[in-house]
């Protein structure tokens, strides 16, 4: 039985707005096993993002539990939870705005090492950073460099450097290939698989790009309004998709291929609709092409179908 | 003669320069385009390649100083753009040739319905009256996919798919022979993407227009369009039908465009992502533009500037590579 190093419990992010509760993460359970990459991967608003900062308690779970190594850190202490993140760090999507634009790249990385106290001796922390850029494939000549002076990608390794600083066991990544462009996002892709591989790291990789997830991740959970609507294993979900929205996400994936048989398009119709105290019935509702009364009448349950593979959709059985 | 009836939009020996005081920005160096009626081109490359200076030059769109514009020819439907007076590019921005941004969240004017944004261009171009306009605003907005009856709700009762479909109901309201399409697709959900895609193609095949997509993402142009040309520092550096390009591709970035990209039928193939970074515009190599990055680059690579030339049917390439008669690149072994 392989160790499970995080488990998600129930877990809810709500957030009073002037027109009501607006339900970001409503009811989120899983579990990711050591050194196995989860992707989570829905469209905007879906509650990917908010999944993985109320994780590390960087947005404070409005309930449920998070268990990781064994310890429920919705109970610690904002001092024991420091002491925490160490293990849990995390990684934006954003290198041009997640970087103090005052700092050279040697201070942006050397400041967790100092604020966490984990280094104390000047040398021995400017060593540290030299370790940590040749680890992440900056170059020396960089160490005095600012983030304006660098591209998209540099800027990207030096969030991970930061990341990797407190050597951590768990990293999430919110969408950190997104703002690059292809020749980068696949530098950056390599150089977290090498990390992974070498400091047998555990990733939660949040993205909405469906080709890099099926590349990166061992289990893909898909996100639709705030819940979990599938998971499984990254070839049974990309081979056998059940819920009609995951089908649909899969279909509308472009091909960068000429003369193939495409898959025919699922065209969904309208778009998301609003998060704010949703009524009691299927998220996806109002744009499946397969809805029936029963979907109006209660929210679907998460149902485990085949050994590893999630679903919930009233329906699932039609769709086998 | 009949050909040049066909030609939509003629572009020869394009460059756009912006001077500055302390430097000179080469952002599209040399560059000839054509397309005719009904025809698709996509234009593909990453961030900094010239793709929207192209696009922004053939609309005379850019700010000038510091921007210095210069070609051999730059027309279309046979009518001469370079020569144009303020008022009668105005004519033609819009009318002639539209231009959808990647951004619709920043494209629409927000004191202003949508009904009234696709009006005006009507009442500008078409001299339509008042009445006549707003009704065929409405009609737009069906096309596009929305009922006619929120034409009096403002940009932010929409979301970004309907704001997006709203931009494209302004876009073709005057028939546009040309369409420039900067990212359309590229801020939105890959669902709503689908969507607006679908629409796009749609829309193309009834009104026959023309249409230039700029894009990042191979997918797409190998689903809306039908010939592409790849863009690497302000240069085409390989062009040709689908087939071509995809199947036989010739250039060394081409090649390593798709090398970077996950493979999604097979999701253990490693990813060989090109090194290095694009040169700095200001300050580019005298060679070919790619030689600091490409494992194929030899000494001539490295002194010379390849020119585009033909490699039999629609395919061309700038590879000085070439010039040895036995040079082939990895992916083409693989294709034959």
């Amino acid at each position: 039985m392989a160790e499970n190093i995080l488990e998600v419990k129930h877990l809810k992010k709500y957030f009073k707005t002037a027109r009501g509760t607006l339900h970001a993460v409503d009811d989120v359970s899983f579990t990711i096993e050591k050194g196995k990459t989860l992707g989570i991967v829905g469209e905007s608003g879906c509650g990917k993002s908010t999944t993985g900062r109320a994780i590390l308690r960087l947005l404070e779970p409005t309930d449920g539990q998070v268990i990781f190594n064994g310890q429920d850190i919705t109970a610690l202490s904002s001092s024991k939870m420091r002491q925490m993140r160490r293990d849990m760090q995390i990684i934006f999507q954003d290198p041009f705005s997640s970087l103090d634009p005052k700092k050279t790249v040697s201070q942006t990385i050397a400041e967790p090492i100092i604020e966490n106290k984990i280094l104390k001796d000047k040398k021995a922390i400017d060593a540290r950073v030299r370790e940590l850029m040749a680890t992440v494939g900056l170059a020396e000549r960089l160490v005095n460099a600012y983030p304006h002076e660098l591209d998209g990608g540099r800027r990207q390794r030096i969030g991970i450097a930061r990341a990797l600083a407190m050597e951590p066991k768990f990293i999430v990544c919110d969408e950190p290939v997104s703002a690059l462009d292809v020749s980068i996002q696949a530098q950056i892709l390599n150089l977290l698989q090498e990390l992974k591989e070498q400091m047998g790291l555990t990733f939660i990789f949040i993205t909405h790009d469906l080709s890099v997830v099926n590349h990166f991740a061992d289990e893909i959970a898909v996100m639709y309004l705030g819940q979990l609507i599938e998971k499984a294993p990254t070839e049974e979900l990309f081979d056998h998709p059940v819920h009609p929205y995951t089908r649909a996400l899969l279909s509308a994936i472009p091909i960068p291929e000429v003369g193939i048989e495409r898959p025919e398009r699922i065209l969904l119709r309208g778009e998301i609709s609003s998060p704010i105290d949703p009524p009691d019935e299927c998220r996806f509702a109002k744009r499946c092409n397969y809805v029936c009364d029963q979907c109006h009448k209660s929210c679907p349950q998460l149902v485990e179908i085949s050994e590893g593979h999630f679903v919930s959709c009233h329906l699932w059985e039609n769709f086998k | 003669m009949e050909e040049q009836k066909d030609m939509v939009l003629e572009v020869e020996n394009l460059n756009v320069k912006f001077v500055m005081e302390e430097e000179t920005v080469e952002a599209v160096n040399n560059i000839s385009l054509h397309i005719k009626k009904g025809e698709t081109l996509g234009l593909v490359g990453e961030t900094g390649a010239g793709k929207t200076t192209t696009a922004l030059s053939i609309m005379r769109l850019v700010d000038s100083p510091p921007g210095v514009l210069e070609c051999d020819k730059l027309e279309v439907c046979g009518q001469d753009v370079m020569g144009m007076s303020i008022t009668e590019l105005e004519h033609i921005r819009g009318g002639l040739v539209s231009m959808i941004f990647q951004d619709p969240m920043t494209s629409l004017n927000p004191v202003f319905t949508v009904g009234q944004q696709i009006a005006e261009s009507l009442e500008r171009h078409e001299h339509l009256n008042k009445n006549d306009a707003w009704k065929k605003a409405e009609d737009m907005l069906e096309l596009v996919g929305i009922p006619r009856e929120r034409a009096i709700e403002y940009p932010h009762q929409f979301s970004g798919g309907m704001k997006q479909r709203v931009i494209i109901a302004i876009a073709l309201a005057c028939s546009p022979q040309l369409l420039i399409a900067d990212e359309p697709t590229t801020a939105l959900d890959v669902t709503i993407q689908a969507q607006i895609l679908q629409l796009m193609r749609e829309l193309k095949q009834k009104k026959d227009t023309s249409m230039i997509m700029i894009t990042h993402d191979l997918g797409i142009v190998a689903e809306t369009c039908d010939r592409v040309a790849v863009m690497y520092a302000g240069k085409i550096i390989e062009e040709g039908n689908l087939e071509e390009v995809f199947n036989h591709t010739l250039h060394p970035y081409t090649e390593g465009l798709f090398n970077s990209l996950p493979n999604i039928k097979n999701r253990r193939s490693k990813l060989e992502p090109i090194r290095g970074l694009m040169p700095d515009p200001t300050n580019l190599p005298r060679g070919c533009a790619f030689a600091p990055r490409c494992n194929y680059a030899t000494d001539a690579c490295r002194e010379r500037r390849p020119e585009l030339v033909s490699f039999g049917g629609t395919h061309k390439a700038a590879c000085l590579a070439y010039e040895n008669p036995d040079f082939h690149i990895e992916r083409g072994k693989k294709n034959g």
